[in-house]
């Protein structure tokens, strides 16, 4: 019976944000590996992604399922110029710190120090929350993309002009506001239909 | 709002071709593409499944009242007159914004070191006369809905029970949820550009 919710395992929840990798185990139950069609195989558009209970669980729409990964992928993947990647992360990090998703915080934290090198930076985000000391570039990086995520939205031409004295160019800026924007979708699914738990050794 | 065909954000922001914005929107095609493609997975499908298109609009027009979007509210609920509802359903989904309205994100930690960062503040749970007016089905959506919008961390198994309880499967429940979550994507899409194009 597919219709309940699920009982998750024992597990460890994390009491605090990390870079470290977590686990994420669904309330509802996933599609089968077994039941995909080629439909919802399609619709990972990763084969690896069959592995996991969060992109099975989404399959069950396929279309959406597709058009949210290939938003996503463009987003934050697309290497024509625009904001470095590292700055991209470094948006979905911190929307993801403000609205309190610990799964999507921990990849993309993780994400935005490989590609800047600024551990410390990434980690005083995490710890101290999006009022943390980064630099006046990450700074206006991070206070763009929060009051793009309050609700109503408090962006406003002080953060467009906070950016442009920064170093961005109008695409930059694009570009931190559909990553913050994305994760304002991503952070409402990962936390409504599953928890983060402490990966096991 | 345009048909399904017409760019929903595009048509939103006000982006008109060979303007400034639409040549920022072109270097991210997959991206402008797709988000497209998304309104019309959720909001013109080919197969509806068990969320009919006039519980997919209230819940859309919901969402951007509560976000205060008001031409985004007004683009779903012109969408969601056009799918037939009656005006008893289109007046409580005002209703329910009106309600329903507050300011987030908010909510508390598993407890622990992060509960410093608890911040209070409403479950919104629906006006009788207002529930009467949308159903249970509906009711308990827009009831999830809030909790979505404003607290999303306070979510837990409990709110999905609900969901199961007044009739909604699991599949429909993943077709809500990624309803409000992308909402609140391409309201801020809206929000940001036009804030970079220099708009109201």
């Amino acid at each position: 019976m597919s219709d309940t919710v699920l009982k998750t395992p024992e597990h460890t929840i994390p009491k605090a944000f990390t870079r470290a990798q977590l686990d994420w185990l669904p309330w509802l139950e996933p599609l089968g590996v077994d039941a995909l069609t080629p439909r919802h195989v399609a619709s990972l558009v990763d084969a690896a992604r069959v592995k996991s209970p969060y992109f099975r669980l989404l399959a069950r729409d396929p279309d959406a399922l597709e058009a949210r990964t290939r938003t996503d992928k463009d987003i934050f993947y697309n290497p024509d110029a625009g904001l470095p990647r590292a700055e991209r992360e470094l948006a979905a990090a911190a929307t993801s710190r403000f609205n309190g998703c610990l799964y999507c915080a921990s990849v993309h934290a993780r994400h935005a120090a490989t590609y800047s090198k600024r551990e410390d930076d990434v980690q005083r985000l995490l710890d101290a929350g999006v009022t943390a000391e980064l630099g006046e570039r990450w700074n206006a990086i991070v206070a763009a993309s929060v009051a793009l995520t309050a609700t109503p939205s408090s962006f406003g031409p002080e953060h467009v002009e906070r950016l442009r004295r920064a170093g961005l160019d109008d695409l930059a800026i694009s570009d931190v506001i559909h990553a913050a924007a994305f994760f304002n979708w991503a952070n409402r699914l990962m936390l409504s239909l599953g928890e983060p738990a402490t990966t096991a050794g | 709002m345009p048909g399904t065909d017409a760019d929903v954000i595009d048509a939103l922001v006000g982006i008109t071709p060979g303007s400034p914005l639409d040549a920022i929107r072109a270097r991210r095609p997959e991206a402008r593409a797709h988000a497209q493609a998304t309104y019309r997975a959720l909001f013109a499908p080919e197969d509806l499944g068990n969320v009919t298109a006039q519980e997919r609009f209230a819940v859309g027009t919901f969402v951007a009242g509560l976000h205060g979007a008001t031409a985004v509210a007004a683009a779903y609920a012109a969408r969601l007159a056009d799918s037939g509802v009656p005006t008893a359903l289109k007046d409580a989904v005002d209703a329910a914004i009106k309600e329903a309205r507050t300011h987030g994100p908010y909510g508390s930690y598993t407890p622990g070191p992060l509960s410093r960062e608890d911040t209070p503040g409403p479950v919104y749970r629906m006006e009788a006369a207002t529930r009467g007016a949308l159903g249970a089905r509906l009711a308990a959506a827009f009831e999830h809905t809030h909790m979505l919008v404003f607290h999303p961390r306070d979510a837990a198994p409990a709110a999905l029970q609900a969901l199961l309880e007044a009739g909604w499967t699991t599949t429909d429940i993943v077709t809500l949820s990624q309803i409000v979550a992308f909402l609140s994507f391409q309201i801020r899409v809206v929000a940001g550009l036009r804030t970079l194009a220099g708009r109201p």
